[in-house]
């Protein structure tokens, strides 16, 4: 190991010190960055070259074979309309967000109660989430028992073995899973607002809604378009939930599941591989088109 | 929702088994070395995890016995395949273990030590060319399975049935009359869990011929009528079209079955012979009569026969890495011919010559012929590459899954229109894979 310049001789060099300290306390992070981000994907870029079953010794170059298959299979593409489910979701995921954590940012009674209560499902593993849901959908399971005690018995369906429903149940889940992390985003960046703002509104006779309206919403609007960024890139790469549970049957294939069965099921590494690059593509793509139309400005509040 | 991240989790544990991946694999011309004496301590890698610390250990003390100095560890492995499949491109892999499904047919020679030619073994041992390349032995079973229907014959009996039905159309005629008579699901096909539906891929022998896994991959279109697939997918859609199976496919669960069955809430489900034995334990767990499970055949007959396919279960076989292989392969052909492992979980013994469990004496009894199917030698692992290449599952259950929402009409469709499909898309990859 060695030691940093810095400490042996700082008199002499203190130029050479000063420009390698940074990148010392750096490397930490870039190491860790570097090994578990950057080479995997650089080798996930390369498997998708190749024809290979991610056990044999030698790989078989196939050269842009994979991606014209991705690209003009449709029963590759097709599933990407699945994530249209999820995105529909996630309007209603940020808007249920976005009430909440207005609503408690103001002196509500009990409102750290109500905080750790929409935070919690976030908190919750995944997989814990689908198999909590899975007996929730069953029939004759939780939901159709409360829908019964309230008097919409004849609402009652298969959840998730109707294909026109099943679908909506999976994104039902999705949002009740992560409108924690957004209403936490949200509270985060209203509590940032400094207080006096509120009270030289409300001198000027603003109300409640006045102050939503003219306040929260342009307070935070960095926060709400990074939402919408997570929000598509997240229903793009739908996995756990309609992999726990229905194993992607009965239409609910996602792109990452359907990538999954090709790595895994069928053995195809270079095909996922390639799968995995045009999503990662998809959704850069739609991140820039997306900050190209919501151009992200300073904002001021003054 | 779901993060990104899910890809780079996958991509690093790819990145790992490429890294180490290189140094697994040697030269593949050298002979097997088996040489040295038997002793020193071997690790067993194992699925059955339910025995690692009960049973298994009993088995290795025998041994141990009859070769004083040796030792056996075992390592019970819970996602068998998955994770044995990581371990081999780790090139750490213990010394026996079972061949995952992962490993094809022309791989085998990577991994593991050849353990004679077919034409010599064959003669020893059943099931010896299942996992076989290029007429070297990799694995031999560890015991044998039947092929076949498990009922629970009161149910069937409250219906009038008390023989099994010997067509496609008696089954179903069979299933309605249980659906009109009982209260019982007729056929329960455990969709949620998928894996169950594979065995409709292993009734090949149904049609007799001996020759039927050498000339499968040389069909491009397997799903016309009056093939195979044909007759067995089509058994299953027909039994969904009509109703007869489970309400709400989409939310069975295996573990709740078996009681299901055993206590005639289920009337029948095609699994194996090994299913019996777990069955008629949940049949006693639950109070039921035991012997209400039988096992029948696959509902169709060749000359008036019915033929069931016996298959060996895992095959076993010796790393390729072992330090010590004499050890491992002592090991592997003691536990194979004398441990009585195979008539302890009531499968099919695989040293030729041995006595037949009880549950398939009397699956026997009923007129069945138990078939043997020999792996293709010509057609060597081409199956597994059509099934890579077209992305159709033959034996797993995405596209029976598919299938079966057709069949309820959850998704577009009807038989003609998939069947038509599937030897399409077969079809296409079957003629670059065979070419």
């Amino acid at each position: 190991m060695r030691r940093p310049a810095a400490v042996t001789t700082p008199p002499v060099t203190p130029r050479r010190s000063r420009r390698w300290t940074p990148w010392l306390y750096l490397l930490p992070a870039l190491a860790l960055l570097i090994t578990f981000t950057y080479v995997p994907v650089g080798n996930m870029v390369f498997y998708s070259f190749h024809t290979w079953d991610g056990l044999d010794v030698t790989m078989e170059p196939a050269g842009v074979d994979n991606y014209v298959r991705v690209l003009t299979d449709e029963r590759y593409w097709r599933v990407f309309l699945i994530s249209g489910y999820y995105f529909v979701a996630s309007f209603a995921q940020i808007a249920i967000a976005l009430y909440f954590a207005v609503i408690l940012s103001f002196n509500t009674r009990f409102r750290n109660l109500f905080k750790g209560i929409l935070f919690f499902p976030y908190l919750l593993n995944g997989v814990a989430v689908g198999f909590v849901f899975l007996y929730l959908f069953q029939p004759d399971g939780t939901l159709d028992t409360v829908l019964r005690w309230v008097g919409l018995g004849e609402h009652t369906r298969y959840w998730l073995g109707d294909p026109d429903i099943a679908n909506i149940s999976l994104a039902g889940t999705s949002v009740w899973r992560f409108t924690g992390l957004s209403f936490v985003l949200f509270l985060g960046a209203i509590q940032s607002i400094p207080g006096e703002i509120y009270e030289a509104a409300e001198i000027d006779g603003a109300n409640r809604w006045h102050q939503v309206r003219h306040i929260i919403v342009p307070g935070i609007r960095r926060i709400i378009s990074l939402s919408f960024i997570l929000a598509i890139s997240g229903s793009l790469s739908v996995f756990e939930i309609p992999f726990i549970m229905t194993g992607g049957a009965n239409g609910t294939r996602t792109f990452v599941v359907q990538a999954y069965e090709t790595a895994f099921q069928f053995r195809q590494i270079g095909l996922a591989s390639a799968m995995a690059v045009v999503l990662l593509l998809v959704v850069l793509l739609i991140t820039w088109v997306q900050r190209r139309i919501v151009p992200d400005e300073e904002v001021t509040l003054s | 929702m779901a993060d990104r991240r899910t890809f780079i989790g996958i991509g690093a544990a790819v990145v790992l088994a490429l890294g180490t991946g290189c140094t697994g694999g040697a030269g593949e011309e050298e002979p097997a070395d088996f040489s040295g004496e038997v002793t020193g301590a071997i690790t067993v890698l194992t699925n059955r995890t339910d025995l690692a610390t009960t049973a298994l250990p009993e088995y290795a003390k025998k041994f141990e016995a009859k070769y004083p100095g040796t030792k056996v560890t075992f390592e019970p492995v819970t996602n068998y395949e998955g994770d044995v499949t990581t371990q081999l491109s780790s090139g750490e892999y213990g010394d026996v273990l079972l061949i995952p499904n992962t490993v094809a047919v022309d791989q085998l020679g990577q991994f593991f030590e050849p353990l004679g030619s077919v034409a010599d073994l064959k003669s020893t041992y059943r099931f010896a060319d299942e996992k076989a390349f290029d007429g070297q032995v990799y694995g031999l079973s560890i015991g044998g399975v039947a092929n076949g229907l498990v009922v629970n014959k009161r149910v069937w009996a409250q219906a009038g049935i008390t023989a099994p039905p010997k067509t496609p159309e008696e089954f179903l005629a069979g299933l309605k009359a249980v659906a009109g008579a009982t209260e019982a699901i007729p056929f329960y096909t455990n969709y949620k869990d998928g894996w169950p539906l594979s065995f409709f891929n292993s009734q090949r022998a149904i049609l007799g011929d001996p020759a039927a896994n050498e000339t499968f991959p040389a069909d491009p279109s397997p799903w016309q009528p009056g093939k195979i697939q044909h007759i067995t997918d089509g058994l299953l859609f027909d039994i969904v079209k009509n109703k007869l199976n489970e309400p709400d496919p989409l939310t069975t669960n295996w573990e709740g079955s078996k009681p299901m069955i055993a206590t005639g809430k289920v009337a029948s489900m095609l699994l194996g012979s090994w299913a019996v034995p777990q069955m008629r334990e949940a049949a006693t767990a639950a109070g039921a009569d035991p012997q209400d499970i039988v096992f029948w055949p696959f509902p169709y007959q060749t000359k008036g026969t019915f033929h069931a396919r016996i298959e060996g279960d895992y095959k076993a076989a010796v790393s390729r890495t072992s330090k010590n292989k004499a050890t491992a392969k002592a090991w592997l052909e003691w536990f194979v011919n004398e441990s009585g492992f195979a008539a302890d979980q009531q499968s099919i013994p695989p040293a030729v010559g041995q006595e037949l469990p009880a549950v398939l004496k009397d699956f026997q009894a009923t007129g069945v012929e138990l078939m043997e199917l020999p792996a293709a030698v010509k057609n060597s692992g081409k199956e597994d590459e059509i099934i890579k290449a077209s992305e159709i599952d033959l034996t797993g259950n995405i596209y029976r899954q598919k299938l079966i929402d057709i069949a309820r009409g959850a998704a577009k469709g009807d038989k003609e229109s998939y069947f038509a499909e599937l030897n399409e898309r077969w079809g296409a990859a079957q003629s670059q894979v065979m070419r």
